[in-house]
């Protein structure tokens, strides 16, 4: 910011007092009075340290101007570019790393590696939707807990196994999906968030409330995955073998979490291969045409009700497969997991990842994920991080971290 | 028997209605003016709530105990505090995104959702919070075991929201600040252009809203004596299907929509299913945006091509 | 005006919105392979009649025919019409009305083969120019998820032969050094002609071009008209235009419909047209007007 153009200093001090004093009425009475039941105690040091904070930082970037956000996807080696030679190595390098991870790491970091894979499938899952055809979904969560239902439910009822619940699953989120995205085919940017967030909530509601067949408020069990019949439980509780027992060596709860890993690395890398085969595929441009313009989309015959309702579909079963294997990994499943909070998270990490990048996904999954467990002494402050982060990206940076490229066409043989 | 539970119904109903109709005001505003839905506003009537238990603390505290001056001051103190939250919301979240593409401010109104939501519960605890009943009594209808009753509370909350919609609707349709944010709703740059500061405009209509939720969160925590982070959510989502349901952008629709609202929700939950009163209320929403999204009082809006 | 052999036929077309009477029984017929204009002043509803035809709008009574090679499509009537009384009769009326409300829709009506460009450019700004003409050709192209998924050689030959025929439009349009560049990079005049390429992809029976030398220099709007000519004559399309360059009309148009307050004032070829009274009073105001 050159010298010239900054505004004189009476008006940069006048600036920071104004912010310093609304900073008072906004910080004071809430953070300095402390409700104690029907009294109260004060503690005035921490409004007065926030409005030092604002003053300061108004004056601060009056004064020298806003720093400027670095172009993330100069450092990041995987946008951007059409995988070079380099690249691959890299990606097969993270692959790998990715792949011994779970025998090598501890349990607890272990846990926390399939929560952070769990994110990425609904990333992927709520890219589709959000990313690629536009359509702001903030009831995600509701097919999120679809899958996760269906697999506990799906054992109660019916005696389906993991493998077998995956399947089924799928489809009945995919539905979810196409029943969810019929009514809102002619909503369009805010109204069709709110519905969606209405759909969300009435699911969780009705998975609460419904006592009889979902359990309400305590949640229903769901069985441990297992593979080929072999159980990952220390006795066989379904009618199998227990793994341990099969191959002879002493139990360990980790084998189970070592399995859920590795079907979930399968899966997204499945998932990971198919969404950027469909973005190069009509289906996939059709999704992004939508994004762009609709009316343009019709007067060129796309059908945009079958293309809709393919995004909700595909993404609702991804978000689907992502609930069966959370249910797997958690062994139980109740309402309190799948609040407007969870869509909103999800939705922060596509977000953040930049609208429509599988990359950016991944990346903003794995660090949404993990970040919070490093910084364990800040957990209370989790939301309010995360709802500043989306705050600060709108502002900052509202196509995402990472410029998505568009795809290069060039003709074969000619010139 | 039946006519007082009714009566009762319908008591509550109307109250309720005029809660929804009050937040409603500040969504329909916003919305109409800048085509988007605050989605901290809900939040804002949260921070009242607060706002009031903390003043009422206060006012005992120094020994202040008139029902009448509690209730004045309250309102007063938490108008003036919402206002300067609504303000600032704008001015930080929603304005730097004016002409960012559609996701955006709605993204950054999730966030700022959010963040309320976790600064309130970091610094004021994650439990429920009661506030001491500060107007006690009421009129019973009916005698004996058969009776319904209004209490003084829920009628200063119907009166709280005729005068303030009267307030609200003399200030938009006779005074120039109100010509100008009509202006400026329905045609922003024509009313910039023609001098109006369309800045002051979106902030006035702001604070406008905030001011209507801060009143809203007093009252209706004097009403019902508890709350804690969390009520600006459902709240927020059923008032602004108020908005919806009467038409967005109409300041008669929503307090139509409002009413029209606790009025449903009130005979649902007390004839039908209490637990599922809020699926009652997201379907509805749900039905308005289907089939008329234009609302009770709005004008259908056609399809520029 | 005689119409041998009319590709469009419009009778009766009303059009309300609320209180307005946007058009008034409008009627004419399109020759097929013509090159026919839609003249008026502004406000008289020509947009109003391509909206109508493109199924952006749904006309409140009258009938719109396309007549292609796979024979009459009644165009009101595959947009979806609201239920009436009969249909509760006759069963056959009433699913056949019930599907078209449900899945019906201005998409069907490029299916059908009419294209349009827009007003106001309605490019994907932020894909290529390469994608916007393979997002038109959806309708050829392999659509099918399996060979794609799998990377089929029907996929890849299927996506070549779009990419072929994406480069050949680009070509004709001269903008083949814009075809990997964002859409909204591109300057006024190749944003123009790249919103028609992709039209023209689509293959239609007749391409309605709204105001297409709308801000462009004379130079441009002489190689807009070679290119329209071009249009019909190699590619066998009925162009129908809404213009308000009075040379470009009378130079390339075999045809004129003039609309005023929503009625068809006049109907004729180009010189009858420049001489006829009532549109001349419809431009400029007879002599009697206040």
């Amino acid at each position: 910011m050159t010298v010239s153009s900054r505004p004189p200093l009476v008006l940069i001090l006048k600036d920071s007092l104004i912010a310093g004093a609304i900073s008072l009425v906004i910080f004071g009475p809430i953070c300095g009075i402390i409700l104690d039941g029907y009294t109260f105690n004060t503690d005035f040091k921490i409004p007065l340290i926030l409005t030092s904070i604002v003053t300061a930082g108004r004056f601060f970037f009056s004064f020298f101007g806003l720093p400027k956000l670095p172009d993330l996807s100069r450092i990041h080696p995987l946008a951007n570019r059409k995988p070079t030679v380099p690249d691959k190595i890299f990606l097969g390098i993270v692959f790998a790393v990715f792949l011994i991870f779970p025998f090598v790491g501890s349990k607890y970091w272990l846990t926390v590696m399939i929560l952070a894979l769990i994110y990425v499938l609904l990333g992927l899952g709520l890219n589709i939707v959000v990313g690629l055809a536009g359509l702001l979904d903030l009831g995600f969560v509701a097919f999120y807990a679809v899958g996760a239902y269906g697999y506990a439910l799906g054992y109660q009822y019916l005696g389906l196994g993991f493998w077998g619940s995956l399947p089924f699953s799928a489809l009945i989120a995919a539905t979810f999906g196409a029943i969810l995205g019929f009514p809102v085919l002619r909503m369009h940017g805010d109204y069709l968030a709110i519905v969606t967030l209405g759909f969300g909530e009435i699911i969780r509601i009705v998975l609460n409330n419904w006592l009889e067949f979902t359990g309400g408020p305590n949640g229903v069990g769901a069985p441990l995955p297992t593979l080929f019949g072999l159980e990952f439980s220390r006795r066989a509780k379904q009618g199998g073998t227990p793994f341990h027992e099969y191959f002879n060596i002493g139990y360990s709860s980790t084998y189970k979490y070592i399995f859920i890993y590795l079907a979930l690395l399968f899966f997204v890398v499945v998932i990971i291969t198919a969404v950027s085969r469909l973005k190069k595929m009509p289906l996939g441009r059709a999704w992004e045409a939508l994004r762009e313009d609709e009316v343009a989309c019709r007067s060129l015959g796309l059908n945009h009700v079958a293309t809709k309702l393919s995004a909700f579909s595909m993404g609702a079963m991804i978000g689907g497969i992502g609930g069966v294997f959370f249910a797997a990994y958690q062994g139980f499943v109740n309402p309190s997991s799948f609040t407007f909070f969870e869509s909103a998270l999800i939705l922060a990490v596509v977000v953040l990842g930049g609208l429509g990048s599988t990359v950016g996904v991944v990346t903003a999954a794995v660090i949404l994920t993990i970040l919070p467990e490093a910084l364990r002494d800040f957990a209370g402050f989790r939301v309010l991080i995360f709802g500043i982060l989306m705050v600060l990206m709108m502002i900052w940076r509202p196509k995402g971290l990472i410029k998505v490229k568009r795809p290069v066409f060039l003709q074969k043989g000619k010139g | 028997m039946e006519k007082y539970i009714l009566g009762q119904q319908l008591v509550n109903g109307i109250v309720l209605g005029c809660t929804y109709g009050l937040i409603a005001v500040g969504y329909t505003m916003v919305y109409g003016i800048i085509g988007m839905i605050n989605f901290a506003h809900g939040e804002v009537y949260m921070i009242a709530a607060y706002l009031a238990a903390i003043i009422i603390a206060v006012l005992t505290f120094f020994g202040i105990n008139s029902a009448f001056l509690s209730l004045i001051l309250t309102l007063a103190g938490t108008i003036v505090i919402t206002s300067v939250y609504g303000w600032t919301i704008e001015k930080v979240a929603y304005k730097p995104l004016r002409n960012s593409p559609r996701l955006a401010p709605l993204i950054s109104a999730i966030g700022i959702s959010l963040v309320l939501q976790n600064y309130v519960q970091i610094n004021q605890g994650a439990g429920n919070q009661g506030i001491p009943a500060v107007v006690s009594g009421a009129i019973k209808i009916g005698g004996g075991s058969n009776f319904f009753q209004i209490t003084y509370m829920q009628a200063i909350i119907i009166l709280a929201a005729v005068a303030s919609m009267a307030i609200l609707s003399i200030i938009i349709n006779k005074t120039s600040l109100g010509r100008a944010c009509r202006a400026t709703q329905q045609d922003p740059k024509m009313a910039a252009i023609l001098g109006i500061d369309t800045d002051r405009i979106i902030s006035t209509v702001f604070i406008i809203g905030a001011s209507m939720a801060g009143v809203a969160g007093v009252l209706v925590t004097m009403n019902y004596g508890s709350f804690d982070f969390f009520v600006g959510f459902i709240t927020g989502i059923k008032a602004f299907t108020a908005a919806v349901l009467g038409g967005i952008g109409s300041l008669a629709g929503a307090m139509l929509g409002g009413l029209l609202l606790g009025l449903s929700e009130s005979l649902f939950s007390g004839y039908v299913n209490t637990d599922y009163k809020d699926v009652f209320a997201f379907s509805l929403l749900v039905l308005i945006l289907i089939f008329r999204p234009s609302g009770l009082l709005g004008r259908p809006e056609v399809e520029k091509v | 005006m005689f119409i041998k052999n009319p590709i469009l036929e419009i009778k009766d077309l009303t059009v309300r919105f609320g209180g307005i009477k946007a058009l008034d029984k409008v009627g004419f017929k399109v020759e097929k392979g013509s090159i026919t204009a839609l003249i008026g002043p502004n406000g008289a509803g020509k947009t109003t009649v391509f909206n109508c035809l493109t199924g952006f709008y749904k006309a409140t009574s009258g009938s719109i025919f396309l007549n292609t090679d796979d024979g009459r499509v009644d165009i009101v009537k595959i947009l979806g019409e609201p239920f009436r009384l009969s249909d509760f009769i006759n069963p056959v009326a009433f699913i056949s009305r019930l599907r078209y409300k449900m899945f019906g829709g201005s998409y069907l009506i490029a299916r059908a083969g009419i294209a349009r460009t827009f007003q106001n450019i309605r490019l994907f700004h932020e894909m290529t120019a390469m994608e916007n003409l393979l997002v038109a050709q959806h309708m050829s192209i392999n659509r099918n998820l399996v060979s794609g998924l799998l990377k089929l050689n029907s996929f890849k030959e299927a996506e070549e032969r779009a990419i072929n025929k994406a480069y050949d439009w680009l070509d004709i349009m001269g903008l083949r050094a814009d075809a990997n560049r964002f859409a909204n990079e591109l300057p006024y005049g190749h944003r123009r002609r790249l919103e028609i390429a992709r039209a023209m992809c689509t293959d239609p029976a007749l391409i309605c071009l709204d105001e297409p030398a709308a801000g462009l220099n004379p130079r441009e709007t002489d190689e807009l008209s070679m290119l329209v000519r071009r249009l019909r004559d190699e590619f066998n399309t009925t162009v129908f235009i809404i213009e308000h360059d009075m040379t470009l009309v009378m130079d390339i148009s075999e045809h004129v419909v003039v609309l005023n307050y929503g009625q068809v004032i006049a109907n004729n070829d180009p010189e009858s047209i420049r001489r006829d009274k009532a549109v001349l009073s419809a431009y400029l105001g007879t002599g009697n007007d206040d």
